[in-house]
């Protein structure tokens, strides 16, 4: 009887999207939408004149490559989650954790730079634009952080690999979702800075 | 076996959540249950109407009698009103009265009609209307209520601080609301006022994700796209636009927080206060409201659709009738959705922007004209014929369509971009969107209220007095608009505290006091509407289980549905939920829940094919 029931299951499950999954993909539409309006608003602003003109650290490119790095072991984590490893996937999940700080801790000597070079934040809107770009990134960058560090408690706290595997699945969504973000932001900034 | 399947499949567990008490806070004050966040949500959204109304009957007293001794007020207003130590006259404090103003903006948009509104019955209806036991998550939906009332505290504090409330207007347009200096009301008032807006677009996006995830993963079996009522189509659009426009007015504010506290230049350039120069250079005032407005148009339409959903299903219940034209309706909402994302800049036409630009958004705004007159169209077809029976519901959607085609009517006109040098900023605009947006909006929500009390409450609200509420309302908002034409093709001005001192305005002084006393009535047939609303949900008459006749789903829980809101199996849909008086049939409706197989009397060709096949139905369902 119960067998019977659960194969009548399958079928459904595949029609709808898991509702949490969805919730994230529309988080991340939204956040989409707020750098939507803030690249656009940065282009409104520069079409006006009076803009700043300045050279881009390139650091930048540091920061880029430990994203996409930390991306890689996000993804690295979650296929040893998938094929059972629970060691592989926790040190996969402390590498990803490792890059994210160091994104951030980079993307801060990147600020400090632009204080060098005499970019601040308050000034001409081309550079306070750079460092509010950033910084909201930053901060979405945070609660991904967040985000990965409840999973490697979790992963800590599990038996197997499986038990974890949905909502490590959601998190590196997110968190490759938050490195296409930045990618998106530094090509705009090559494009249009 | 079929029962087993349906209860497996939707959430486990959930079954037995109806059966246990819950202790008072889980139940009323913190609860995840989206009949209740619903209620929270319509409680707080009449508390915030009665405050909004009340707030515009105290500006409306100035501009219609200029001379009045306001010193009556001073209990209630303080030191609001200036009272002359002379002759002991009170006159109202001019920054307050830029305060209520915006106030009156803020909060009637915002917090009655985009929470009051989506909130109420966005909760109340996705779930029950599409058969799911509770939203995708109503942790989220717990969530999306508290931080609306955060939100709504922290405005309702801006009151009873000193420099008085935000006074920039709803629009907040920097450098006004960006220099503490401005004014008064530019200080904390309005720092309190981003705040409280930040807090409330989080509200709102918790919902709208909310309401997007239900409606797309937990429609019941065979609740097709195509058999959805027009009202969860309706709130479905309305959370898609709001989860791509706010977020924008986010980032706008976000600059504008950074302007204010930090230093910034995003909004700012070359300002000189007193001869002193500002040190800020480089911003652009004009930037604010590209990105304000680009949320400010389509919120236009986040109050708006829902009411037309409402009316929707409202008109054709009470009309007997299918609805006229679905798919064109769900074509038209869809359109108006789209189009609402590229007119943003008709707001702008004279801030000295490209009149090549000028001229698209103006042809843009007009194209919105086609969907509004198909669905204006379709309202009056679906009337046309039918065995009207008029409910306060159906009386209120009735006068929601009258509104909506005399207030859309003169966007015909405001959308033109050379007619707009002339009537920016008058009373001619603020007549157009208080009809088309505010009382249509409005009477949408009121119509809802009354339709589905017994679904919320179990009981009936007062017939008699809906009538008397209806008919006040109604004929006092075109008294308190129509003149307001007038007065603004003549010139006058939004937002200026008197007009004495202009010599032309002069003829219009009794028409300004006729407006401001329609307004009051019209605000107290409002305490009808508040006293048989609280009258009626501990003594109204007992409802009974589809007192309006519907076909929709929330007329098959019980009366008073509890936690999961079906006891046994969530019901499968077969039909769309427009059969009313259908050919042949016994009754002159047939729920969602008959299958075709039931009713061979009544069904058309391709229906009875469609009957063939829910006999051998498990599988020949699952596959669509």
């Amino acid at each position: 009887m119960v067998t019977d029931i659960k194969l009548k299951e399958v079928p459904k499950k595949q029609l709808a999207i898991q509702p949490k999954k969805f919730i994230l993909w529309l988080f991340m539409v939204s956040i989409v939408m707020v750098f939507a309006a803030l690249t656009s608003g940065f282009i409104v602003r520069q079409a006006e004149g009076n803009w700043l003109a300045y050279a881009l650290p390139s650091q930048l490119w540091v920061s880029t490559c430990i994203i996409l790095l930390s991306s890689g072991t996000a993804i690295w984590a979650l296929k040893s989650s998938k094929s059972g490893n629970l060691t592989t996937t926790r040190t996969g999940l402390i590498l990803t954790l490792l890059l994210g700080l160091a994104f951030l801790v980079t993307q801060f000597w990147v600020w400090s730079v632009l204080v060098d070079n005499k970019i601040y934040f308050v000034g001409n809107p081309a550079g306070s634009f750079l460092y509010v770009l950033m910084g909201v990134h930053a901060f979405h960058l945070l609660s991904g952080l967040l985000y990965l560090l409840i999973m490697l408690i979790r992963a800590y706290k599990v038996r197997s690999a499986e038990q974890i595997q949905f909502h490590l699945g959601l998190s590196t969504t997110y968190w490759h979702f938050l490195t296409g973000l930045w990618v998106y932001l530094y090509v705009f900034l090559i494009i249009y800075h | 076996m079929s029962t087993a399947h349906v209860d497996l499949t939707d959430e486990m567990g959930h079954e037995d959540h109806g059966h246990h008490e819950q202790g008072f806070v889980s139940k009323y004050i913190f609860s995840t249950d989206h009949k209740i966040i619903a209620k929270q949500f319509l409680i707080s959204g009449i508390v915030w109407a009665l405050i909004g109304g009340l707030l515009s009957v105290i500006f409306r007293l100035q501009l219609g009698f200029p001379d009045m001794d306001m010193s009556w007020l001073s209990p209630l207003l303080g030191k609001w009103i200036n009272i002359d130590p002379g002759t002991g006259v009170g006159k109202l404090d001019t920054g307050f009265y830029l305060a209520l103003v915006t106030m009156h903006g803020t909060i009637m948009v915002f917090f009655v009609l985009t929470a009051g509104l989506s909130g109420t019955f966005s909760n109340f209806l996705i779930p029950l209307q599409i058969g799911a036991r509770d939203m995708a998550s109503g942790f989220m939906n717990m969530l999306s209520y508290w931080f609306f009332f955060l939100s709504s505290v922290i405005m309702f504090i801006s009151f009873f601080i000193s420099t008085g409330p935000a006074s920039g207007s709803w629009v907040i347009y920097p450098p006004l609301s960006a220099l503490p200096q401005a004014m008064e009301g530019s200080g904390l008032g309005m720092t309190l006022w981003l705040v409280a807006m930040a807090l409330f677009i989080v509200s709102t996006l918790l919902g709208g994700i909310n309401y997007i995830a239900t409606v797309i993963n937990m429609r019941t079996e065979g609740m097709s796209f195509t058999k959805l009522p027009l009202t969860i189509w309706a709130f479905f659009l309305t959370a898609i636009i709001g989860l791509l426009s706010f977020p924008v007015l986010l980032s706008a504010a976000l600059l504008l927080i950074l302007d204010r506290s930090f230093g910034t230049s995003f909004y700012l350039s070359e300002i000189y206060i007193g001869g002193e120069a500002l040190p800020n250079m480089g911003g652009s005032p004009i930037l604010f409201q590209h990105l304000f407005w680009f949320l400010g148009h389509p919120e236009v339409y986040i109050v708006l659709l829902p009411s037309l959903g409402i009316t929707s299903e409202i008109i054709s219940t009470n009309s007997r009738k299918p609805i006229f034209g679905y798919k064109a309706m769900i074509g038209s909402m869809m359109g108006i959705a789209i189009l609402s994302f590229v007119v943003w800049a008709h707001h702008m036409f004279v801030t000295g922007m490209n009149p090549f630009a000028g001229s698209i958004f103006m042809i843009l705004t007009l194209i919105i004209a086609v969907p509004s007159a198909i669905k204006s169209f379709n309202y009056l077809t679906t009337l046309w014929k039918g065995n009207i029976i008029f409910t306060p519901a159906m009386l209120f959607s009735i006068g929601l369509v009258s509104f909506f085609i005399s207030g859309g009517i003169t966007g015909i006109f405001l959308g033109n971009a050379a007619l707009d040098i002339q009537l920016h900023d008058t009373y001619f605009v603020v007549a157009h969107f208080h009809l088309v947006m505010g009382s249509a909006a409005f009477f949408g929500m009121l119509a809802g209220v009354y339709h589905w009390f017994p679904k919320m409450f179990g009981r009936m609200m007062d017939r008699k007095l809906g009538y008397v509420h209806f008919w006040l309302s109604f004929i006092g908002i075109y008294l308190i608009f129509f003149p307001m034409h007038y007065i603004g093709i003549a010139g006058y001005p939004r937002r200026y505290y008197s007009f004495t001192n202009f010599d032309t305005f002069s003829t219009f002084a009794d028409l300004n006091s006729f407006i401001s006393l329609a307004a009051i009535a019209t605000f107290i047939a409002q305490l009808i509407f508040v006293f048989n609303f609280f009258y009626s949900i501990f003594r109204g008459k007992k409802a009974t289980q589809n007192p309006w006749k519907s076909n929709t789903l929330e007329w098959t829980t019980p009366i008073n549905p509890g936690h999961g809101n079906w006891p046994g199996a969530i019901p499968k849909v077969y039909r769309w939920p427009y059969d009313y008086s259908k050919p042949g049939a016994k009754d002159d409706f047939i729920p969602q829940t008959v299958p075709y197989a039931e009713t061979p009397e009544s069904n058309l060709p391709h229906e009875q094919e469609l009957a063939g096949l829910e006999s051998n139905n498990d599988n020949a369902i699952k596959v669509d």
